[in-house]
């Protein structure tokens, strides 16, 4: 470029400059944003996050071109995307795939907060902020889960409504307001549309902003779980361990792009359905009022608070104690960062008690994840010493307690442990 | 430009402090004023949600499609069940042998509420032993009383469900386990047992589903 069209291009910049606060956004979000330098493989998946959010609106504005929200033609009109529309099976199987992408790589980014204690002080509301997104995220799910109208929708809608008529006293009115019916039914099918395509998208949106407004006031974490503006350089002000988010990280999470598209493309192109566990066979059958299919499960992604749900027994008649400690075992979260007393932050700094107990929890929660996607009875029962008991429901229940211990013992387990001194810098 | 930017807010800052340090200079006429206009705005947004909020219950199209429904049930054969629908949902006619209706009272010990106490479960016609009008035909809404999903057919005795199993209806999404009569069975997730809908028999073989003789209507 000669000097003459980058002065042209500087006075465009500033002209701009005086009216919208664009420089100085670039400077403070980007290029002047210093994130700590030893940031690792972990760190990839909130830019993720944000990458399947882009596609999930992306596709999901192309899917609502060709769809219908009425109880008639909406299963005819998935079908019709997937036979008829040019490329509309792609735009689908985008669609179904990176809804349980996503929360792969939420699990996995709220995996990394757990190892390197990002959720700790200053970063609260970041935390609470993740918090919301994830659970806007679950509606979100739910809501468009219903949409294709199969037998797994209706019947899976039809047991999450009803959840909220073991609620006391005001349930059912609750449940039956949600469906706009007596049964989930056409008002039903086009409110969770309305939900689905409109009203959660902007709350996501708008908590991820606040996530990364947050992020940005306060600075990332990193593996070592220090602060690094704690050591900043004398002239410049620029903390000592930091390095300007672009380009290094803009580079860095590029790499993390590419190799995740690998992975979404080869699900999406050779194992769209993923063997029943993103799309579910029971979901290729018109949704019928009248029969409840002989094995219903939830999708994988909610399975562990499914299986929470089934594992806790009804207590004077009611199931609500299940119901509460479903929602329990997700909002449990949001008390993280009040939770944890241990001196360090990083899991790479904490002794063994620590490191024992996000062992058992990892463990609690894929095995409860499995149990949620098969029947109570799949490991057959007990003998008469148990009273027959199904063996899968007293694994179930011994998980959930360990799921919950872990919570319930943090303040204790996290100041008996044995923590290693935290180094002055970061140790890459 | 930042530190113009600094100073402007540093400056706003200390003009607002000043006057809140001191309470002599609050004026709560204003002060009053603007409490009693914010809660009169309240108010008002609260008036404007109801419309929304109530735009979401049933419909009256959907209310008015609680229609009654007519059940012929001269070809069902004692040992067989028939399913009809009734408001959306499936109501189960069970035409049970003179077998199965006596099994009824002989495990009285593993039902939850064998003598049907829960009033909202059933008509008052219908708080008897059977469950039902005539003591083989039961007619029960086919839908758990746990979270919603309808019970799967389980009427002979023994199969998979076990050797002591009766005969009844088991739920595939959580385990409830109903005999016959729709009851549920002790340790199931279901709270009350099936749910009896009003009917009456127009004749022999004609039930109406949806009214009894006690409705006026």
């Amino acid at each position: 470029m000669t000097d003459k069209n980058q002065n042209k291009l500087d006075c465009v910049l500033n002209w701009v400059d005086e009216r919208f606060p664009l420089t100085s956004n670039i400077k403070a979000h980007l290029t002047e944003y210093y994130a700590p330098k030893n940031f690792n493989f972990w760190y990839f998946f909130g830019s993720l996050a944000l990458l399947v959010l882009v596609l999930q609106i992306l596709t999901g504005i192309f899917l609502t071109m060709h769809y219908k929200p009425d109880a008639d033609l909406a299963f005819g009109s998935v079908e019709y995307i997937m036979r008829d529309v040019p490329w509309g099976w792609l735009i689908r199987y985008m669609h179904s795939t990176g809804a349980s992408m996503f929360f792969v790589v939420v699990y996995l980014h709220m995996f990394r907060g757990l190892l390197y204690g990002s959720y700790r002080q200053p970063r609260e509301l970041i935390w609470l902020f993740g918090v919301a997104i994830f659970l806007a995220l679950m509606g979100e799910a739910f809501f468009g889960y219903l949409l294709p109208w199969g037998q797994m929708s209706y019947w899976g809608a039809q047991v999450i409504v009803n959840l909220f008529s073991t609620i006391p006293f005001i349930g059912p009115d609750v449940s039956e307001w949600l469906r706009g019916d007596y049964l989930v039914s056409d008002a039903t099918l086009n409110r969770f549309f309305a939900f689905h395509v409109i009203a959660l998208p902007f709350v996501l949106v708008g908590l991820v902003v606040a996530h990364l407004i947050a992020l940005h006031e306060v600075g990332s974490n990193n593996p070592d779980g220090i602060e690094i503006k704690k050591l900043k350089d004398k002239d410049t002000g620029i903390p000592l361990d930091g390095i300007p988010f672009h380009p290094y990280y803009t580079v860095k999470d590029l790499v993390g792009v590419s190799a995740f598209l690998i992975v979404f493309s080869a699900i999406m192109f050779f194992a769209p359905e993923m063997g029943g566990y993103f799309l579910e066979a029971n979901n290729f059958i018109p949704a019928d009022p009248l029969k409840t299919p002989a094995h219903i499960a939830p999708v994988w992604y909610f399975t562990p608070y499914y299986s929470i749900l089934r594992a806790v027994p009804p207590i004077l008649n009611s199931q609500f104690p299940g119901v509460a400690a479903m929602g329990l075992s997700v909002v449990a979260f949001a008390f993280l960062p009040w939770l944890d007393k241990s001196p360090v932050k990083s899991i790479r700094y904490r002794g063994t008690l620590y490191k024992g107990w996000l062992v058992a929890f990892v463990v609690s929660f894929l095995v409860l994840g499995y149990l949620g996607t098969v029947p109570s009875n799949v490991w057959g029962q007990f003998g008469p010493v148990l009273g027959g008991a199904d063996r899968a429901t007293v694994v179930a229940r011994t998980f959930t307690i360990i799921y919950f211990l872990f919570f319930i013992l943090m303040p204790w387990y996290t100041r008996k442990d044995k923590t290693k001194p935290v180094p002055e810098r970061v140790t890459g | 430009m930042h530190g113009e930017n600094m100073s402007d807010k540093q400056n706003s800052q200390h003009q607002a402090v000043s006057p809140v340090c001191c309470a002599s200079q609050v004026d709560f006429e204003k002060r009053n004023f603007l409490i009693a206009t914010s809660a009169v705005g309240a108010l008002g947004c609260a008036a404007v949600a109801v419309p929304f909020v109530k735009s979401m219950t049933p419909s009256e199209r959907a209310k008015a499609a609680g229609a009654p429904v007519e059940v012929d049930i001269s070809k069902l054969q004692p040992g067989t069940m028939m399913t009809a629908e009734w408001r959306g949902q499936p109501v189960w006619v069970i035409n049970r042998t003179d077998e199965m209706t006596a099994e009824l009272a002989k495990h009285h010990d593993q039902l939850s509420d064998p003598a049907s106490e829960v009033t909202s479960q059933q008509p008052g016609y219908c708080k008897n032993a059977s469950r039902s009008i005539k003591p083989n035909i039961a007619v029960v809404v086919g839908i758990c009383t746990h979270l919603g999903c309808s019970p799967t057919e389980k009427m002979q005795r023994g199969g998979d469900m076990g050797e002591s199993w009766m005969g009844g209806f088991f739920c595939p999404c959580h385990g409830s386990k109903f005999d016959l009569a729709g009851r549920v069975f002790k340790g199931s997730p279901a709270p009350i047992n099936l749910v009896v809908p009003p009917h009456k028999y127009l004749s022999e073989t004609t039930l109406l589903i949806g009214v009894d003789s006690e409705d006026k209507a």
